[in-house]
């Protein structure tokens, strides 16, 4: 099986990339910036801080990464886990518009992406791949990481629709309450729309793998020297894990988020949204 | 709280009792309506009236209690108690495609015993797609919507605000006709005060501290007595 991130330094499959050539990718995001000043998109500023962010961050997790593949302390390597989670979880919140007041939406994207990525990354880690421990920094990092991140955009996009659309359709939410429609009748539609939207993006990337898009994961390892098959072979484990992750996390965060916006007495509660700015 | 005039201090003497009902910073109000009875409610615009209707249907956080029959909204789920004590809003709601889909029962006998076309509508028109629907036509079939979920109390929130005069006595005279089937009670919120004059056994005004009795109020007998059949 081929060993993802295990090859030694002088493992001379990769060419090794310079500053320059760094430096010259970099370049084009700055024409882009350039281009957007012109046309007036507005976006330039946030460009820039983007691109920044991306190469601090990503340094910043190279650094990271290999302290914890030299030294695969379990209490680091959780830490990390639990950092990831967090920063998922924050994420999710800052996406709405519309948000659950207080730390309640916070703790609802936390527990579903937790339930969702967290108990998928673990089965593939200890059931499919069997590697040992099953925490080894090298298989259990990227994987989750690409587990959370998907399911993270899923369940932002959902949450984000639901609360808006609750808010924009009040007055239908309320018409069909009056009719003596429970909270789960009058809102099942736009439960079941979000719930869609969250999971659409995935399905079809599915779809589109392969023959449009070659998926990121795949392409870095075929990059890496793994031979092709072997590579493909992960990338169908991670798909089949993503949907999953990003399914059972989306449907998990609309119930609950769905639950706190009604009361005992079946009412609308658009009390606990505070909106952005 | 006012004296009220007509209210009964018990419960149980009539089929809907609010008692000391408050909601946001309005309140107390209480009132009761007995069987085949209407009453009457008007007040400024922006008073609460709309909001003292949804109170009524447990739609909003609301302190005191409400009795149907003597039972307690608050010991029955709030889906149940909103199919007896049904609310018209004054703008109707439809969600689905079809009109159809937003009855209960489609094939109810309300449907088939002349009150759609009384109401200006064919007998196919639960088929019709709702964006062919005019406002009018939508506030009309809003008020079959209603009725075939065969409500005890009917809370009418402006109903025939957008209605010409045809339209409304034909309305009238389908609330009232259900009302004397069903041994109904009805509470009409409405500007018109000849509209008042011709619904309501007795009104009130809404006011923000609680309800004061109308002086003049009460019905002339026309619509009611169209209204047995």
């Amino acid at each position: 099986m081929a060993r993802f991130g295990e090859r030694g330094d002088d493992d001379m499959d990769v060419i090794s990339l310079s500053v320059a050539d760094l430096s010259i990718a970099a370049f084009l995001l700055i024409l882009l910036a350039l281009a957007s000043f012109r046309l007036q998109l507005g976006l330039e500023t946030r460009m820039l801080t983007g691109g920044l962010r991306m190469i601090i961050q990503l340094l910043l997790i190279g650094q990271v990464l290999r302290f914890l593949f030299t030294d695969a302390a379990p209490l680091w390597i959780g830490c990390m886990l639990v950092v990831m989670l967090s920063v998922a979880a924050r994420e999710v919140r800052a996406r709405q518009r519309r948000r659950l007041n207080g730390i309640t939406g916070y703790w609802i994207g936390m527990f579903s992406m937790f339930i969702s990525s967290f108990t998928v990354t673990f089965m593939a880690l200890t059931v499919m791949i069997q590697v040992r421990p099953w925490y080894t920094p090298q298989y259990a990092i990227p994987l989750l990481g690409m587990v959370l991140g998907n399911t993270m955009t899923g369940i932002a996009l959902a949450s984000d629709r639901l609360t808006s659309q609750l808010y924009d359709q009040r007055n239908m939410v309320e018409q069909r309450l009056v009719l003596g429609q429970s909270w789960r009748e009058a809102s099942s539609d736009i439960r079941r729309d979000c719930m869609r939207t969250g999971m659409v993006p995935i399905i079809n990337s599915m779809a589109a793998a392969g023959i449009v898009s070659l998926p990121g994961m795949m392409t870095g390892q075929i990059l890496g020297g793994t031979p092709p098959v072997e590579a493909v072979k992960y990338q169908i484990l991670i798909m089949f894990l993503i949907a999953a992750g990003t399914g059972f996390g989306v449907i998990c965060s609309i119930w609950m988020t769905s639950r706190k916006l009604f009361d005992s007495r079946d009412r609308l509660c658009l009390d606990r949204l505070i909106s952005k700015k | 709280m006012k004296e009220q005039p007509f209210g009964s201090s018990s419960p149980d003497s009539s089929l809907l009792a609010v008692d000391g009902l408050c909601y946001l910073e309005n309140g107390p109000y209480s009132l009761t309506v007995g069987v085949r009875e209407c009453v009457g409610l008007s007040g400024q615009s922006g008073v609460g009236k709309s909001q003292l209707l949804k109170s009524i249907v447990d739609l909003i956080a609301h302190t005191g209690e409400v009795y149907l029959d003597g039972a307690a909204c608050s010991e029955i789920p709030a889906p149940q108690w909103r199919r007896q004590v049904g609310l018209l809003p004054a703008d109707s709601s439809w969600w689905f495609d079809t009109v159809d889909r937003h009855f209960t029962d489609p094939r109810h006998r309300f449907l088939s015993c002349g009150w759609l076309e009384q109401l200006g509508f064919p007998a196919d028109v639960v088929s019709w797609q709702v964006s062919r629907l005019s406002t009018g036509e939508r506030q009309r079939l809003a008020l079959l919507r209603a009725l075939v979920n065969e409500p005890r109390v009917l809370l009418l929130d402006e109903p025939t605000s957008g209605l010409d005069p045809v339209y409304t006595e034909r309305f009238e005279h389908i609330v009232f006709a259900y009302m004397q089937e069903k041994g109904a009670a009805l509470l009409w919120v409405t500007h018109d005060a000849e509209q008042l004059m011709r619904v309501a056994d007795r009104a009130y005004i809404v006011e923000k501290n609680g309800l004061r009795a109308r002086s003049g109020g009460g019905r002339d007998g026309a619509v009611r007595g169209a209204g047995g059949r």
